[in-house]
C-alpha cells in the first residue's frame, strides 16, 4: 500500500469513527482491560447482552481499554444518539437492567450511578467525565486514545490521527527524525532515564547494515501496570512508535519483548500486528517508501532480570536472561552481536504524538530537565487506585491527595520505582516528580509504579519483601547481588522477628552501599535502595522492632498477635465458625477464647467480626507491650 | 503422551536457538508442563543438548517439571497485593489446600503457586484460578471461591 491508498482507506476510517462517535444506533460501552475484567466486566458484558436482548433493542455492545480510574471498575458507558457518551461505575450485572431501561425506556439519564458524561454541554444532575477531581489534573498524551478507541478496530486508530506521524516519518530522512526526537527532549520512560534521541543516534552512527529495534514491554516491577494498559488500551500506538523508530535507527527486523503475565496485551499486540500488516503498515517496502520491517513478539518467562536490556537480550536469543557488564552497549553489540536500540512502551508509544505536534509541542510540558508527561499506576493504601498521566514536575501531593483523593488512614509514606526504587516520607511530598528530584531523594523514577503506604504498613517488612523479591530474581552471576541481596533479606528477617540488635543497621547500610557500587547490572545496583531509604526514613520503625520487640504497624507475623476483647465480644459465634485451626472456642453469648498456640494468623476472624454485622470490633491484632497503642484495622 | 501437537510445534519451528523458549512455552501450552520426554524431542530437533535446555528452563519461573494439577491457583504477590494483605492469602490457601506454595494437593485438583505481579494493582490483592483473576480479595471472599471450585 502506498500513502495515496492509506488517504483512501483513512477515509473510509473516518467514516466509521463518525458512526461511533455520532451513532445512529445506542452503544453500550465496556471497559474490558485486564484490569477491568478482575472487577467482573465480562460478568457485566453477559448481563448487557441479555438486557438488551429482553428489552429488543438494537444496540452495539463495544469494548475499549482502561480509561483510568480503576477502583470504579467495572465502567459501562451508554451512548444513545444524539446524545453525548455516559459513563457509569461499579457496574455488577444486576445494575445494568436499570441503568438501560432508564436510557431505552425512560428516555432519560439515569442518574444513579453516574460517573459522568463526555459532551461539552451542561446536563442537569450529570456531572462531565473529565471533570471528575482524578481526571481533572491530569494530561493525557500517550493515553489519549485508552478507553476512548476500540482497540481492536485499526479505523479508529487511524481515524484519531494514527499512523500519521509513520507518514511524516517515510517523507523525511532518518537523521531528522531522531533530532527531532532528542529536541523534544524525551527520556527512556522504563526508569533510568537515558535521552531517547541520544539512544537512537548511538545506533544510527553504530557500522553495520544489520540492526535490531527492540520493545521492551517486560514490565516486571511488581506494583506497575501502565504499559499493560497503554498495550490493551492503544496497541496501534506503540506499534506505530516502534515503526518509526526502527526506520530511525535502519533496523529492518523489531522485536516486542512481552510479560507471558499479560495474555490480553499479548493478543492485542497480535491482532494489531495483523492488522497493520494487511495494511502495510509493516512487512516489505512500507507505504511504498522502500524500507522494510518485520515485526516478532517474544513472549517473556517470568524473569524479572529480563527487564534489564543485556539480560532481555540473551533472552531473546533463547539463552538464560543473564546481564552483561557494559560496554559494549547494546548501540554496539546488540542482539545477535549487531547494533540494538531497545526502548520502553511508553516511549515508544510518546512517539507518533512528539513527531505528529513537533518537538517544541512535546518539551512544552514538564520541567527543564525531565519533559513531557509520565503515567504512573496508582495503587495501595491510597482511595482512588488506577491509571495516571501527569506533566513532569507535579508534586507528590497533588498526585496523591487530589487525583488519589487522599489516603483512609494518616499517610507514611510513597514507594517509587518498585524494587529498584524507594520509600519516601512526607517531607517529600511537596517534591516536584521528575527523574532528578527523586534520584536526589534516594529513589529513582522508575517505571512508574506509586505505592501508597499508610499506618497500617510495616516499613521494615516492605523493606523485606523487595528484598526477597530481589534475591530470588538475582540470575546469580555476581556475587554482590547473589550473595549481598541474601544477607541483606536474612538481616531483615531477623528485624522483622525481633531477632536483630542495633548492629544489624549499620551493616545493612555498609552491606547494601557495597553491593551499590559493585553489582554488575541494574537489577542489583539499586537493589538495597529500599532499604537504604527506609533505614534513612523511617528509622524509628526499625527500632521498634529491635528494641521493644515491637512491630508498630502490627504486620510482622512473629511480632504480632490476636486477642478478643472480651468486654467487646458478644459471644456471636462467627469466628468460632470460620477459624479454620479450631483456635476459638466459646459457647453462645459469652466471650470467647483464643489460644495462641493454635492460632495461624491467618486474619479470618479479624474480618469476619469487622464485617459481619453480630459481631463489632473485639478481635484486635496487637503488638508489643502496649498493644493498645499498635491495634490496626 | 499427546505426540501429535508436540510434533507439529516442533516441526513449525524454525529449528534455530532463538525457537528454544517459545517451543518450551507452546510445549507448556499443550501439555501442561515440561517432561523428560518433551526435553527429548526438542534436543533433537532443535540440537541443543538437554543439559543445556534444562539450564534454560529452569532458569524462568514460567516453566513447571511436574504435571500440573487440575485447577491452577497463582496468588499475586505485586507489591499492591503485599500491602494489602497477600500474605494473610497465601497463609489461607496453604492451610485450606494442605500443599506448600508450589506444590500440588494430593488428589490432583489443585497447584498452588506464586506470580510476581499480575498487573491489577489498582484492585489488589488478587488471585488467579485458570483463567479467572479474582480482585479485592479478602481471606473469607477467597474461601468461598475456593469452596466452589472444591465442590464444582
Amino acid at each position: 500500500m502506498n500513502t495515496k491508498k492509506l488517504d483512501t482507506r483513512r477515509r473510509k476510517a473516518v467514516k466509521v469513527w463518525d458512526a461511533f462517535e455520532n451513532n445512529k444506533k445506542p452503544i453500550i460501552i465496556l471497559g474490558a482491560a485486564t484490569c477491568g475484567r478482575a472487577a467482573g466486566a465480562m460478568d457485566t458484558w453477559k448481563a448487557v447482552e441479555k438486557v438488551v436482548k429482553k428489552l429488543k433493542v438494537d444496540a452495539d455492545i463495544v469494548e475499549v481499554g482502561c480509561i483510568g480510574p480503576c477502583y470504579l471498575e467495572p465502567l459501562m458507558d451508554v451512548k444513545m444518539p444524539g446524545k453525548p457518551r455516559v459513563s457509569y461505575s461499579n457496574i455488577s450485572p444486576e445494575k445494568v437492567e436499570r441503568i438501560l431501561k432508564g436510557f431505552f425506556k425512560e428516555d432519560e439519564i439515569p442518574s444513579r450511578d453516574v460517573l459522568g458524561h463526555f459532551g461539552d454541554e451542561e446536563i442537569d444532575g450529570i456531572p462531565k467525565f473529565w471533570d471528575h477531581p482524578m481526571l481533572k489534573p491530569q494530561v493525557r498524551l500517550v493515553l489519549r486514545n485508552c478507553g476512548i478507541i476500540e482497540p481492536t478496530n485499526i479505523d479508529h486508530y487511524l481515524a484519531c490521527d494514527g499512523y500519521k506521524a509513520l507518514e511524516y516519518t517515510l517523507s523525511h530522512k532518518p537523521v531528522e527524525i531522531m533530532q527531532l526526537v532528542l529536541d523534544s527532549g524525551i527520556r527512556g520512560r522504563g526508569g533510568a532515564g537515558f535521552p531517547t534521541g541520544l539512544k537512537w543516534r548511538f545506533c544510527q552512527d553504530a557500522p553495520g547494515d544489520e540492526k535490531y529495534m527492540i520493545c521492551n514491554a517486560d514490565e516486571g516491577d511488581p506494583g506497575a501496570f501502565m504499559n499493560r494498559s497503554l498495550i490493551e488500551g492503544d496497541p496501534h500506538a506503540l506499534l506505530e512508535g516502534l515503526i518509526i523508530a526502527a526506520y530511525a535507527i535502519g533496523a529492518s527486523k523489531a522485536y516486542i519483548y512481552i510479560r507471558a503475565e499479560y495474555p490480553l496485551a499479548i493478543k492485542r499486540l497480535e491482532k494489531a500486528i495483523e492488522q497493520a500488516s494487511k495494511l502495510g503498515l509493516i512487512g516489505k517496502n512500507i507505504l511504498g517508501s522502500g524500507f522494510d520491517l518485520g515485526i516478532t513478539i517474544k513472549q517473556g518467562a517470568g524473569a524479572f532480570v529480563c527487564g534489564e536490556e543485556t539480560a532481555l537480550l540473551q533472552s531473546i536469543e533463547g539463552m538464560r536472561g543473564m546481564p552483561r557488564s557494559r560496554p559494549p552497549f547494546p548501540a554496539q553489540k546488540g542482539l545477535f552481536g549487531k547494533p540494538t536500540t531497545i526502548n520502553n512502551v511508553e516511549t515508544l508509544g510518546t512517539i507518533p504524538n512528539i513527531v505528529r505536534n513537533g518537538a517544541a509541542w512535546y518539551s512544552g510540558y514538564g520541567t527543564e530537565k525531565s519533559k513531557g508527561t509520565k503515567t504512573f499506576s496508582l495503587a495501595g493504601r491510597v482511595r482512588r487506585t488506577g491509571l495516571i498521566e501527569v506533566p513532569m514536575g507535579m508534586s507528590l501531593r497533588e498526585i496523591i491527595f487530589e487525583i488519589g483523593g487522599g489516603l483512609f488512614k494518616p499517610f507514611k509514606a510513597v514507594q517509587t520505582g518498585g524494587p529498584s526504587g524507594g520509600c519516601l516520607s512526607e517531607e517529600f511530598l511537596d517534591t516536584p516528580i521528575d527523574y532528578d528530584n527523586l534520584a536526589k531523594a534516594g529513589s529513582i523514577m522508575g517505571s512508574g509504579g506509586l505505592i501508597i503506604l499508610d499506618d497500617n504498613t510495616c516499613i521494615v517488612d516492605l523493606a523485606k519483601y523487595f528484598l526477597n523479591f530481589t534475591q530470588s530474581e538475582s540470575c546469580g552471576k555476581c556475587v554482590p547481588c547473589r550473595v549481598g541481596t541474601r544477607h541483606l533479606y536474612e538481616i531483615l528477617d531477623r528485624i522483622t522477628k525481633g531477632d536483630a540488635d542495633t548492629d544489624d543497621f549499620e551493616k545493612l547500610e555498609s552491606l547494601g552501599q557495597a553491593i551499590k557500587g559493585s553489582a554488575l547490572c541494574g537489577l542489583g545496583q539499586t537493589a538495597p535502595n529500599p532499604v537504604l531509604t527506609t533505614l534513612k526514613y523511617f528509622r524509628n520503625e526499625y527500632l521498634a522492632h529491635v528494641k521493644d520487640k515491637r512491630c508498630p504497624a502490627a504486620v510482622c507475623r512473629e511480632l504480632v498477635t490476636y486477642r478478643i476483647i472480651p468486654d467487646q465480644c458478644t459471644g456471636c459465634q462467627s469466628c468460632v465458625k470460620v477459624c479454620p485451626t479450631g483456635a476459638i472456642t466459646g459457647p453462645r453469648s459469652e466471650p470467647h477464647n483464643l489460644d495462641e498456640e493454635l492460632c495461624i494468623k491467618c486474619r479470618a476472624c479479624y474480618e469476619i467480626c469487622r464485617f459481619d454485622a453480630i459481631a463489632g470490633d473485639a478481635i484486635v491484632i496487637t503488638s508489643g507491650a502496649e498493644s493498645a497503642e499498635a491495634t490496626t484495622n | 503422551m499427546a505426540s501429535n501437537p508436540l510434533s507439529s510445534i516442533l516441526e513449525n519451528s524454525s529449528g534455530s536457538r532463538e525457537d528454544l523458549i517459545p517451543v518450551l512455552q507452546k510445549v507448556q501450552a499443550v501439555e501442561g508442563f515440561i517432561s523428560k520426554e518433551s526435553v527429548g524431542l526438542i534436543s533433537r530437533r532443535l540440537k541443543i543438548s538437554e543439559n543445556e535446555i534444562h539450564g534454560v528452563a529452569t532458569f524462568y519461573a514460567q516453566f513447571r517439571f511436574t504435571p500440573p494439577g487440575e485447577h491452577h491457583i497463582l496468588v499475586c504477590m505485586g507489591t499492591a497485593c503485599h500491602v494489602k494483605g497477600g500474605a494473610q492469602l497465601v497463609i489461607t490457601l496453604e492451610h485450606e489446600l494442605d500443599a506448600k506454595t508450589g506444590e500440588t494437593t494430593e488428589d490432583g485438583k489443585f497447584d498452588l503457586d506464586q506470580v510476581a505481579c499480575l498487573g491489577c494493582c489498582a484492585l489488589a490483592p488478587v488471585v488467579k484460578i485458570d483463567d479467572k483473576i479474582y480482585s479485592q480479595m479478602s481471606v473469607l471472599k477467597l474461601r468461598q471461591v475456593l469452596d466452589e471450585y472444591k465442590e464444582a
